[in-house]
């Protein structure tokens, strides 16, 4: 396939991805707007109010980032595990396989996606949280790239958890019992600073950590890591996902007889 | 002229050590109406899968118009429509948008693309379920679904594993003209059918695989002119008696008022005839008991026990 043609086959999986979520909206838009709100307002206004400043901000103030990034995070997995998976289980995946599509189309398409809902619901959690506590931009590009370096990983985190899923059971135990305790436990709602030192070294190794306090930092302007560390780490995970996906793809990995 | 599809030495063996294909070789010529049968599990579905790469190959080459798979694939498969035995869309999605999808991954531009989805959703009478979610269209409707999709990048090979599996003889017949009209085209069609009537009306030439192994690679007409006897069945209109003999022919009385008689080849029909008459048989119908290549088929696939 020339460039063109490789083109129109990559837009083609991304408006169908991006077609799919929007035709199931309340199931893939709506509750990250519900959940997050319920989380403005129960640990940022009702507890929040309670705790005080943390890192120089009010305690909205802090855990908004965070929360924008948990929705970012878990959206970006959710959509390309449950895609992807739902294709391999109804045997559309075969559409593609078939094809004179290349594997990376396949995979940029799917992660970009995955990417795409990321964002989308990114910027509802964002207009959600501007009617609790107002926000400022720190650093627009530590923003950008974090959001799109991260919303990368996690769609392809998401694309091969789909690939070794046997039932539907298989792609929600990763968000349910690895995710979801990496994301409460990597800084969403308190400061570094508040654990004891070994706990704190502990949670170095929680990528979660690096993805929060980069965002943090592009928001607030303040994190516990150093941001090159964390743009590094990302960045290295980022790389690995992708070659492991490829990897999968290439040899035909639980897709191919 | 190069050939449609080229097969040399294709073996594969899956995981747990089953062998579905012991080293077929098999070509198909461009323009051809080709029949690749078989029982359950002889290894159909393997080849077709392994042409079409869903099925990795253990050894052998597989080419499509020359392009060898192991050298260029992506160029390989833009020369083929696949229709598999099961349904393989997205029940939720649309068939326009089905159609229209699977040409964009063959890079086909939107405009083109929905240009030639109208062209298959209208010649498969689909254009007025073209919005209708997948899952709401008739089984004949999702295999005719299927062939639109396989057809929108205009494939000079067309592979069809069962397409007419539980279609109705109606829309059966339908799709046996669409296919035929696709072939006076220039569409190379392999074909592979359980309804062995289908792959007599339709096919040219006929492999016949078994334990994966070829039994039988030839035309349809050589084929069936091996074929050394002919069973009819007799409807008397009368009574039978409890013992009917033809002299040189085998007789078996079925029921009281039905017969069957085997045809030697170089016998006559008229000869059963007039022993029917000899004996006072009245006939009021009379039909062969499988259709020819029925016959065949279950002798080669038997004779390779």
């Amino acid at each position: 396939m020339n460039f063109q043609e490789q083109w129109v086959a990559l837009v083609t999986i991304l408006r169908k991805e991006v077609k799919r979520y929007l035709r199931i909206w309340t199931q893939t838009l709506l509750p990250s707007a519900i959940t997050m709100s319920l989380y403005f307002v129960i640990f940022g206004s009702l507890i929040g109010s309670r705790i005080g400043d943390m890192g120089g901000f009010t305690y909205m103030q802090f855990v908004v980032p965070g929360l924008i990034m948990m929705a970012i995070v878990t959206n970006s997995y959710s959509n390309v595990v449950s895609s992807f998976f739902g294709s391999k289980f109804n045997h559309s995946v075969e559409e593609l396989l078939v094809s004179p599509t290349p594997n990376y189309i396949i995979l940029l398409g799917y992660v970009i996606g995955g990417v795409s809902r990321g964002l989308l619901v990114a910027v509802i959690v964002t207009l959600v949280s501007l009617f609790f506590t107002d926000l400022h931009m720190h650093s627009f590009a530590v923003v950008v790239i974090i959001v799109l370096m991260t919303s990368i990983l996690f769609a392809l985190a998401g694309f091969i958890n789909a690939v070794y899923a046997n039932n539907f059971d298989d792609i929600s135990i990763i968000p349910t019992f690895v995710l979801t305790p990496l994301i409460y436990l990597g800084g969403v709602f308190y400061s570094m600073d508040l654990l004891p030192d070994f706990w704190a070294a502990v949670s170095k190794l929680n990528p979660l950590v690096y993805v929060v306090n980069a965002f943090r930092y592009g928001v607030l302007g303040v994190s516990d890591v150093s941001l090159s560390v964390a743009f590094g780490m990302i960045a290295v995970f980022t790389v690995a996902a992708w070659c492991y996906s490829m990897h999968l793809l290439n040899t035909g990995k639980r897709l191919r007889q | 002229m190069i050939p449609a599809l080229t097969i040399e030495n294709l073996t594969k063996q899956y995981a747990g050590g089953f062998q579905a294909l012991k080293g077929i070789s098999l070509e198909v010529q461009h323009g051809d109406f080709f029949a690749l049968l078989g029982p359950n599990g002889a290894g159909k579905s393997t080849t077709i899968g392994v042409i079409c790469s869903l099925v990795a190959k253990t050894a052998g080459r597989v080419a499509v118009y020359g392009t060898d798979i192991d050298e260029d694939f992506a160029g390989a498969k833009k020369n083929i429509g696949i229709v598999p035995q099961e349904f393989n869309f997205n029940m939720f999605e649309q068939p326009f948008d089905i159609v229209v999808n699977q040409a964009g991954y063959y890079g086909m531009p939107k405009a083109l693309a929905s240009e030639r989805a109208e062209q298959y959703l209208r010649e498969l009478g689909l254009w007025d379920k073209r919005h209708v979610p997948s899952r709401m269209l008739s089984g004949g409707m999702k295999r005719r679904l299927m062939i639109a999709r396989a057809l929108v990048h205009n494939p000079r090979l067309l592979i069809l594993d069962e397409p007419t599996a539980g279609v109705d003889i109606e829309m059966r017949r339908s799709m046996w003209d669409f296919l035929q009209k696709l072939n006076q085209e220039g569409t190379t069609i392999i074909l592979t059918t359980h309804y062995l009537e289908e792959a007599e009306a339709l096919c040219r030439n006929i492999a016949i695989i078994n334990h994966g192994e070829i039994v039988e690679n030839s035309s349809m007409r050589d084929l069936l002119r091996r074929l050394h006897r002919e069973v009819f069945i007799f409807d008397a209109v009368d009574e039978l008696p409890d013992v009917v003999e033809i002299e040189g022919f085998g007789v078996r009385r079925v029921d009281e008022r039905t017969l069957e008689i085997e045809v030697e080849k170089g016998q006559h029909i008229n000869e059963v005839f007039a022993g029917l008459s000899q004996a006072d048989i009245r006939i009021s119908s009379m039909r062969n008991r499988a259709n020819r290549l029925e016959e065949m088929f279950v002798r080669l696939v038997e004779g390779a026990q």
